[in-house]
């Protein structure tokens, strides 16, 4: 790695940092905005005013807004996530139990979607204009045009009420065993893989397609280069940057997936309870919620910016 | 490099009356070879001539059983070795490819993979035919990249295509060709891309490795001179057609043919404009020690990267500076910062004796209308949403506030004034040939009426015989109007038949300036006359006979 590619990396984590620090103060102050509070939330409407206020002193929730910002970021830098303002435990037991579970369907979702997308992105792009690719494009503009909930709505209708194979909901009980588990994830799993699929297919499929147009491609076919080695060995290389972008925007939009779809299958993640934390004004848990997801978003982009800056030899060297 | 055409011998590649046709986007048929016929013997360089839309790299591609994408041999053959290569299977055809035919490309720049080795590439065909292993195929590459006379043979192939100037990836991609020993050789304008000088080194390299290895091959381009030096015969081509083919000798020392003899008209001696007197001398455009660059300014108040250091000149009215020099020489960024496109970092401007502001936005618009600039490609320069009317009509609009009927009497004036018919203001520059949009380009810098106009390099896109005629037009175009040019060009050829004065560029500096007619005078500085001696002539023994001082080549030319 040379200087200048270091300087750019480094520009990168900077950004990284700095949208981080903004995406703070939004997610804080924009859940300020939100209507009613957690005082009135949690003694409900028949509440009076006075003993409102008497919860809300009690919470903390009377001090200036911008104090509360501070106590809250400078928590989060200690690693003290604050307390739920609901449940009255800590927020970080909270995520702790929930954040595996997400995590586990993120993982296999992605383990998933980018070895099949990327396969069959590259297979449409070799067999550029055969039934093949035009079977894998139209698939995955019908698939981009419906939204998760339909789907969700629509495999949990044909597979749990009338055929009965699986499980409607995908709660885990502690002692379930890795059939009821491996069953469980069957339908979010699913639902996720074919919204994010997609994109990503069409994405890589261009990309490719576009570097196959340069003079570069062309030279190689006329040095007798079958069509998998001009894809493979020509294009692909060229294509990377596009395509780990690609990657990383449809796994970002993963994230907003995983709100629906735990929210569908009453799936115990960490977007169930971050929900659930906006149904009752809890302002600690979404804030920190948001920071995790914002955070995993951030992490993707600049991944993919890494590779793209270490996958081109003019940077590289 | 005998001619066998007498030979008995059956020749290695025949194409006998090959036609090809494309579609276009709209589904009409159109004919891009109407018949095409004519035979390479082994031993043999066959040169392809003829200028853009002649069909002749379609004619090459299809040496190696390829039409582009959209195109479709569609009757006659392609014979090699007698096998017709208009019926071969996809997998006979990959055989073919790289192995029995190989392939020069015209930018080699844009032809080597960015992401891949240069050595990976050039052995590639080894890989992919299993002629030889990886380790004999580098050895033959090492081999090959001496007697192209490749600098650092042994370890160039190590690097990345972006850390080779252009002629050493010419020479390498002819390498590339040369490594599966194929029996036919297509060079598609090889040279084409390339600053003269660098062209010398590239050619003299190719001529080399053709004479050594008495290669057989075709060699497109559009330049006779160059041709004349590589091929023991011509075949001319105009519009998909064979317009006359014969040995080199005969094509070049007597055509037969009159678009062969058109084609030749444009080596003819200039007789250079002598720079009359009988104008005042009254200076219109003159600018003092510009520095100007691209990057962040440094403390020293000079950019990063210094394109144009400490340039002066002046232009007179009615008259025209050429200001040549190879690409990089900072010709075009010298035309930006009389634009106002990119301001200088130091220096002066003046126009009609007054001080010129360096932007373009804080100059006023009488500034702006005194002084147009014609950008190369026409293509790119004119909206392509907008018609040709429209293109005209808005600097009519913004400089003389002209609307309506008014208006389009004077798009019609304009267009006639580029000799084009006024039913043309109507059409989209998409509907335009090549040489039609030039001209409207031109037509739309003279909507402002200037007193001068920046040409960058506005010739080099055209063919030799439509370029002809848009230099005769910038010629009339003066006379009527008592115009100034300040013509940038790589072309010295172009700048002598135009210009009254010429100002020689080389590294952001000006070298000198002199009148025209003296352009061949012995006084002239070494860089000139290399440039001028670089020019390939019609004679075929020029490039055997060219002496040149190794010295100087090695010091200006990058190749």
């Amino acid at each position: 790695m040379t200087k200048r590619t270091s300087a750019m990396i480094g520009e990168r984590l900077a950004v990284a940092v700095l949208s981080l620090f903004l995406v703070s103060l939004a997610v804080f102050f924009i859940t300020e905005l939100l209507p009613g509070d957690t005082a009135q939330e949690l003694l409900g409407q028949a509440v009076t005013k006075e003993a409102a206020a008497i919860l809300r002193e009690q919470l903390g929730l009377d001090r200036p807004a911008v104090l509360r910002y501070m106590d809250w970021i400078f928590g989060l830098f200690r690693g003290d996530l604050g307390f739920s303002l609901v449940s009255n435990r800590p927020v970080s037991d909270l995520i702790s139990e929930r954040l595996p579970n997400s995590l586990i369907l993120a993982a296999i979702t992605m383990a998933i979607t980018i070895p099949l997308a990327l396969g069959l992105g590259i297979i449409a792009a070799i067999w550029r204009g055969s039934i093949f690719d035009r079977a894998i494009s139209s698939a995955a503009i019908m698939f981009v045009s419906f939204p998760e909930f339909m789907i969700a709505t629509l495999i949990v209708m044909l597979f749990s009420v009338y055929l009965k194979w699986l499980p409607a909901l995908s709660f885990l009980p502690p002692s379930a065993s890795f059939t009821t588990i491996v069953l469980a994830f069957i339908m979010p799993v699913t639902v996720l893989v074919f919204s994010s699929c997609s994109q990503m297919i069409r994405l890589t499929r261009a990309a490719i397609s576009d570097a196959m147009a340069t003079p570069y491609v062309e030279l190689a076919l006329l040095k007798g280069a079958s069509r998998p080695r001009l894809v493979l060995r020509h294009a692909l290389p060229n294509s990377v940057a596009p395509i780990v972008n690609s990657v990383a925007l449809s796994m970002s939009g993963l994230l907003g997936g995983v709100i629906i779809v735990e929210t569908v299958f009453n799936y115990p993640g960490l977007a169930k309870l971050m929900v659930d934390g906006v149904m009752t004004r809890d302002m600690p848990l979404i804030q920190t919620c948001s920071m995790i997801f914002c955070g995993f978003y951030l992490l993707l982009i600049m991944a993919a910016d890494i590779i793209a800056i270490l996958s081109n030899p003019r940077l590289r060297r | 490099m005998t001619t066998l055409s007498n030979a008995p011998e059956a020749p290695l590649a025949s194409v006998k009356d090959l036609r090809v046709t494309a579609t276009t986007d709209s589904g009409r048929e159109i004919e891009i070879l109407k018949g095409v016929s004519f035979d390479v013997h082994r031993g043999e360089m066959v040169a392809l001539i003829g200028e853009s839309g002649s069909g002749k790299t379609t004619i090459a591609l299809s040496l190696l059983a390829y039409v582009r994408e959209g195109c479709h041999f569609a009757g006659g053959q392609v014979l090699v070795d007698g096998r017709d290569l208009t019926k071969l299977s996809e997998s006979e055809c990959r055989k073919l490819r790289g192995h029995k035919v190989s392939y020069v490309p015209q930018s080699a720049a844009a032809s080597f993979n960015p992401s891949r080795k240069i050595m990976d590439q050039v052995i590639e065909v080894a890989e992919i035919h299993g002629i030889f292993d990886a380790n004999t195929a580098r050895e033959k590459a090492i081999k090959l990249f001496r007697s192209l006379s490749l600098p650092n043979p042994d370890t160039i192939g190590e690097r990345y295509p972006h850390q080779v100037s252009g002629g050493q990836l010419q020479r390498l991609a002819a390498a590339m060709a040369l490594l599966g020993d194929p029996e036919l050789v297509v060079f598609d304008e090889p040279t084409t891309a390339l600053d003269v000088t660098t062209q010398i080194e590239v050619l003299r390299a190719f001529k080399s490795a053709i004479v050594e290895r008495g290669m057989t091959g075709v060699y497109v381009s559009h330049d006779l001179a160059v041709v004349a030096q590589i091929s023991d015969r011509i075949v001319v081509l105009k519009d998909g057609e064979v317009q006359e083919a014969g040995t080199t000798d005969q094509i070049v020392g007597a055509p037969a043919h009159p678009y062969t003899q058109s084609l030749l008209a444009a080596f003819k001696p200039v007789v250079p404009a002598s720079a009359s007197d009988d104008t005042s001398r009254d200076r219109v455009l003159e600018t003092r020690d510009v520095v100007a660059g691209y990057g962040v300014l440094g403390p020293d108040g000079r950019p990063q990267v210094v394109a144009v250091n400490g340039v002066s000149l002046t232009l007179d009215r009615g008259q025209s500076l050429g200001v040549i020099g190879e690409s990089g020489c900072g010709k075009s960024t010298l035309l930006r910062v009389l634009s106002g496109l990119l301001p200088a970092a130091s220096g002066g401007l003046l126009l009609d004796s007054r001080e010129l502001r360096p932007q373009i936005a804080q100059r006023s618009k009488s500034d702006l209308q005194r002084m147009q600039i014609v950008f190369q490609l026409a293509d790119t320069a004119l909206n392509p949403a907008q018609t040709i009317g429209n293109i005209i009509g808005r600097p009519l609009t913004f400089f003389k506030g002209l609307k309506g009927a008014e208006r389009e009497k004077r798009v019609i004036e304009l267009l006639d004034m580029v000799r084009m018919p006024a039913q043309f203001r109507h059409r989209l520059p998409r509907e335009l040939s090549g040489g039609q949009r030039q001209r409207i380009n031109l037509a739309r810098a003279l909507a402002a009426e200037p007193e001068v106009l920046l040409c960058d390099e506005i010739t080099s896109a055209l063919d030799t015989v439509v370029a002809a005629k848009v230099l005769d037009l910038l010629r009339e175009l003066q006379r009527e109007l008592h115009l100034s040019y300040l013509f940038v060009s790589h072309d010295i050829h172009t700048v002598e038949t135009l210009c009254d004065r010429i100002m020689v560029m080389y590294a952001g500096k000006c070298l000198e300036t002199f009148n025209a007619s003296d352009l061949h005078q012995d006084a002239r500085h070494p860089y000139t006359k290399l440039l001028v001696s670089s020019l390939p002539t019609l004679d075929p023994t020029w490039l055997d006979n060219l002496k040149q001082d190794p010295e100087l080549v090695r010091k200006f030319a990058h190749a």
